[in-house]
């Protein structure tokens, strides 16, 4: 196995694209040095992106956030703006195991490992976030929620390197959230998770939606139907119970010692209903 | 296989290696710089035995690799007491016997330094939380957390 630490995105790109056996791109390590560990990957090449210039740092955009692929989880708990405007990103990205974990893990690391129960991803889909990607063709854009493609698996291309996610400025009347179920009350996977995130007009009225349920299917998935039963109401308790039923409706999940069909697809939509609560909240609507 | 040179700061010391590419930031402080007082738990960051602070960020250093420590501080246990005198934080666990076998003890009080760095005066529930990552088998934490209280409070003293 060879490492290289490169400095600039373009020779991270070139070293990728000129590897011909399996290759992995090294932010916090979490994962990575966990399944070399135990022999589920033996790459011929580590790209450590943490020598790219900027990719270790938050920075204001056009009113929003761009967070670079080696931003550690708990430097976007301790950034207090991005903390205030999404807090249900920082809060999914804040649960992803331990303090240690915490000091090296990062939301693109978590994306890009192609877990159906990530944390932070249905948080970043709820937000709709895009994720900047470095490749062989130069630089695209593309929503979050088009990059899991099925358990460890994304829809990124031999060479392409997500170096940042944007998050997108903030209205006055918004807010968001995540909740997961877990077992225990720290350190475990979920079993079902669900985001949403509301933008609310002067009336306290959902004038926009967006749920994204997690661990429930091969992939995170974006509840529609469930954002446009909350658009134009304001989150009323029917209104809650069948969004609910919406969020249950597409669940696909497996049968595993974590929890059931039945078990998961029931907790989805109670966890979507809950999460949407507390997004009205924050939002300042009712609830 | 081609070894990397790593020139890195360890408890503020220069120190230089040479290191195999796959070789984790645990294996070397052990195995080539003899600093053993980082364990190996489980070497798959459940455990937090191997806890060392790199770049002022608590980390398990059996999911870094060696080769990132280039140009990086990291301070571990061997740096925590200053020459003879312990941290008030090794005293205290030593005082409430919050150790049993003590592979876990370097991970923790690294941990619980780092806590108290940031929250001098953490609520019990506060301190498990962060201490979640780090697992003991003998003392059913109750210790841990107490020793962790004592201390904070002669550190406020100051």
């Amino acid at each position: 196995m060879r490492y290289l630490a490169p400095r600039t995105a373009d020779d991270a790109v070139a070293a990728l694209l000129a590897e011909k056996g399996p290759t992995r791109i090294l932010a916090g390590g979490t994962d990575v040095l966990v399944q070399m560990r135990s022999g589920a990957v033996e790459p011929d090449l580590i790209v450590d992106i943490k020598r790219i210039p900027g990719l270790d740092r938050i920075t204001r955009e056009d009113g929003g956030w761009r967070i670079g692929a080696a931003v550690p989880n708990a430097a976007l708990g301790e950034d207090r703006d991005l903390r205030a405007s999404w807090a249900g990103v920082v809060e999914a990205a804040n649960l992803i195991g331990s303090t240690q974990v915490q000091g090296r893990a990062t939301m693109v690391g978590n994306l890009c490992n192609g877990s159906p129960a990530a944390d932070s991803v249905p948080a970043l889909v709820a937000a709709e976030a895009v994720a900047r990607i470095h490749g062989p063709d130069g630089t695209r854009d593309c929503p979050v929620a088009e990059i899991p493609a099925g358990p460890g698996k994304t829809t990124l291309k031999k060479g392409e390197i997500v170096t940042s996610l944007f998050l997108p400025a903030r209205p006055r009347r918004s807010g968001d959230a995540y909740l997961r179920f877990i077992p225990r009350t720290e350190m475990d996977i979920a079993v079902a998770s669900a985001a949403v995130s509301v933008e609310l007009d002067a009336h306290g009225r959902i004038v926009r939606a967006r749920v994204a349920l997690g661990a429930v299917a091969p992939t995170v998935l974006v509840a529609e139907e469930a954002a446009a039963i909350l658009t134009g109401t304001q989150g009323e308790d029917d209104v809650l119970e069948r969004m609910a039923e919406a969020c249950r409706a597409i669940c696909r999940p497996i049968d595993d010692k974590r929890g059931t069909v039945e078990f998961r697809r029931s907790v989805a939509g109670t966890l979507a209903k809950r999460a949407a609560r507390i997004a009205l909240q924050r939002a300042g609507g009712q609830s | 296989m081609s070894r990397i040179h790593v020139a890195t700061r360890i408890n503020g010391d220069a120190t230089e290696f040479l290191c195999a590419p796959e070789e984790t930031l645990l294996d070397a402080l052990r195995n080539r710089l003899g600093l053993t007082g980082s364990k190996e738990g489980c070497g798959t960051g459940d455990c937090g035995a191997c806890s060392v602070v790199l770049n002022g960020r608590l980390v398990c250093s059996c999911l870094v690799l060696a080769a990132e420590a280039e140009g990086a501080e990291i301070e571990t246990i061997e740096g925590m007491a200053e020459g003879e005198s312990l941290h008030p934080l090794q005293r205290a666990f030593i005082d409430h016997a919050a150790l049993q076998c003590g592979i876990c003890t370097p991970g923790i009080l690294i941990a619980a330094r780092e806590l108290l760095k940031r929250n001098p005066a953490p609520s019990d529930e506060e301190v498990r939380y962060w201490l979640a990552g780090n697992l003991c088998r003998c003392t059913g934490y109750d210790k841990i957390v107490r020793a962790v209280q004592a201390a904070a409070a002669e550190m406020r003293e100051g």
